[in-house]
């Protein structure tokens, strides 16, 4: 073999016979040194090993801020809050004067083998109104998802169907649920059906609308896909337009059920009778301004498992769809 | 009357209407594929060569001229046209397995549910995704992602396969793999193949014809080569033969001579 380089031309034995002494030739190699060497290796950190304890760490690490906060919060309000003369009333206050209200929620609620009863008049728990509430969403969604979804489709495959209904649901979603209320009495003459009919006619334009985009987004290659398979009208909506359109669907179904939730205590406080809704309306005007502090802290947290609820269940279909 | 080809596409021209008035993608398009000939169309970006695959596929409807296969007219896609996407259009939902499951239930009627199922996997072992079955097209590379889409296309049982730039948007490894599985495809199938390309080498390697088209608009067939290769083949006794680099020789003159690609004319 020719080298250009006469090092390795001119000693092609001391290459061959070991790289040590050519090594030490160049340049010294210092060896590491042990006591380097040793200082490498760290104490083990201790770990918890039970998977229990790991996962009771997790779950304190999240939790943690959140339950800070909280009674940071109360510490602050009850300092603003807490001299007799003050408008408002103090956490201590609350807790004193509602506390029926907190401890029953129940009252006048009843399970049995027949299924559930509330009272129909009367003394009823907080608990019963917020479930006499929910009752009415679960219809008045339950529609306006149906109905929501339904359309939504239809404008998001026809152009024709888009250009004749948008203009018109663009309008209507901007009226305030109350606003309906007048109509929605005189046509149902009754409490409970018109409340149901003002909770549909507030969740359902986020839910058309959404929909609507998430079918005109469908990406082309799955259109071309479903082309070029030959896919019927049948076949092509249940395996790539329902599960394409899924994530938008639920985008407009959590915020139907949001809006929903508000429209319903709106109702009630006008209407009157049973409810969140009127349970607060009762509470203002029995100057019990302590029962509508703990009904807001009902309404809140009802609202927010609803909202993870419809987020769960998005997340579930997406999965198996 | 003469004898019509296989694939023929008599006169097409693809005219798009725009604000400016109709634009001509394609004129007079006229081409004959016989049955098992693997072509490839190359030419610049924007030349209309996804338009005229397009056209076969049955997804743009040409202005002018008849696609005829088999003796029977083209107008609308279907499964005897399987098209292998650039962007592989898996539907992320389903599995590898049930994306070549959907295209197999389309066409492969009268066949047994365990049958079918057998199909799917015989194709997946063909481009070697039998591994990746119940995983989804996400947890998937870009180069395995194309092998289930050349799986789900060859699993129609097609009577023209149609590649629009199959591997255009993989490294350069990758691409060839993939070239690696669609020659050995191609010599146990011997399917009718048309492949948009814009890969010299990738053309004269797996293609028994290279069809050269002109810059658009109105873009036509410049030039048609046939390469003269034995099958099956190999990458590298192919690249050592003469009949391989005077194909290329031939094909680069015309992209980079004859038919400069017009955005570096402008440059």
């Amino acid at each position: 073999m020719a080298s250009p380089t006469n090092n390795a031309a001119s000693e092609p034995s001391a290459s061959a016979g070991g790289s040590a002494p050519a090594a030490s030739q160049r340049g010294v190699i210092v060896p590491y040194p042990e006591t380097a060497i040793a200082r490498r290796f760290f104490p083990p950190i201790p770990q918890p090993t039970h998977p229990l304890m790991v996962k009771a760490r997790a779950v304190a690490a999240s939790a943690l801020p959140t339950l800070v906060m909280i009674v940071g919060l109360l510490l602050l309000w009850q300092m603003l809050c807490g001299s007799p003369e003050s408008n408002f009333p103090s956490p201590v206050k609350v807790w004193q004067e509602s506390h029926d209200v907190i401890v029953h929620p129940f009252k006048g609620v009843e399970v049995n083998a027949s299924g559930l009863h509330i009272q129909e008049s009367g003394d009823v728990g907080i608990a019963g109104h917020v479930l006499t509430s929910l009752g009415r969403v679960l219809i008045g969604y339950g529609i306006a998802a149906v109905v929501g979804i339904a359309l939504g489709i239809l404008i998001g495959q026809s152009v024709f169907a888009f250009r004749a209904l948008d203009p018109l649901f663009q309008v209507l979603r901007t009226v305030p649920p109350l606003a309906w209320l007048p109509l929605s009495l005189a046509v149902f003459q009754q409490a409970g059906p018109s409340a149901i009919f003002l909770i549909f006619i507030t969740a359902i334009w986020p839910v058309i609308l959404n929909t609507a985009v998430g079918v005109q987004t469908i990406p082309v290659a799955y259109r071309n896909v479903a082309k070029v398979l030959a896919l019927n009208p049948y076949e092509y909506f249940t395996r790539i337009m329902l599960p394409a359109t899924v994530p938008h669907m639920f985008t407009g179904l959590r915020i139907g059920v949001g809006m929903s939730w508000l429209a319903i205590v709106a109702a009630e406080m006008v209407q009157g009778g049973t409810g969140v809704g009127f349970f607060i309306w009762d509470s203002y005007n029995s100057s019990l301004l302590t029962d509508t502090i703990v009904a807001l802290v009902w309404i809140g947290m009802v609202g927010f498992t609803l909202d993870r609820i419809v987020a769960l269940a998005g997340r579930l279909i997406a999965r198996t769809a | 009357m003469k004898q019509r080809s296989y694939l023929a596409l008599e006169d097409i021209t693809v005219e798009f209407p725009t604000r400016g008035g109709s634009f001509c993608a394609l004129d007079t398009i006229n081409l004959s594929i016989e049955k098992g000939q693997f072509v490839a169309i190359i030419g610049h970006s924007g030349c209309g060569k996804s338009t005229l695959l397009n056209a076969v596929a049955g997804l743009v409807k040409p202005s002018k001229g008849v696609i005829f296969l088999d003796d029977g007219v083209v107008d609308a896609p279907g499964p005897d046209r399987a098209v292998v996407f650039q962007d592989h259009s898996l539907l992320p939902w389903l599995t590898v397995e049930e994306n070549v499951r959907l295209a197999v239930d389309k066409t492969a009627d009268g066949k047994s549910k365990a049958e079918r199922k057998e199909w799917v996997l015989h194709n997946l072992e063909l481009v070697q995704m039998v591994h990746a079955a119940t995983k989804r097209p996400g947890e998937l590379s870009g180069g395995m992602k194309q092998r289930v889409g050349i799986a789900r296309a060859i699993a129609m049982n097609p009577r023209v396969l149609l590649m629009d730039e199959p591997f255009g948007a993989l490294d350069a490894l990758t691409r060839a793999a993939l070239q690696d599985v669609v020659m050995d495809l191609q010599a146990r199938l011997n399917n009718t193949v048309l492949m948009i390309t814009h890969d010299v080498d990738e053309a004269v390697l797996l293609a028994d014809r290279v069809v050269m088209m002109t810059n658009g608009p109105a873009a036509r067939i410049g030039e048609d080569r046939a390469v003269n290769l034995a099958r099956p083949r190999n990458r590298i006794e192919a690249i050592d033969s003469a009949d391989y680099a005077e194909a290329r020789h031939a094909v680069i003159h015309f992209l980079h001579e004859r038919y400069r690609n017009p955005t570096v004319l402008a440059a």
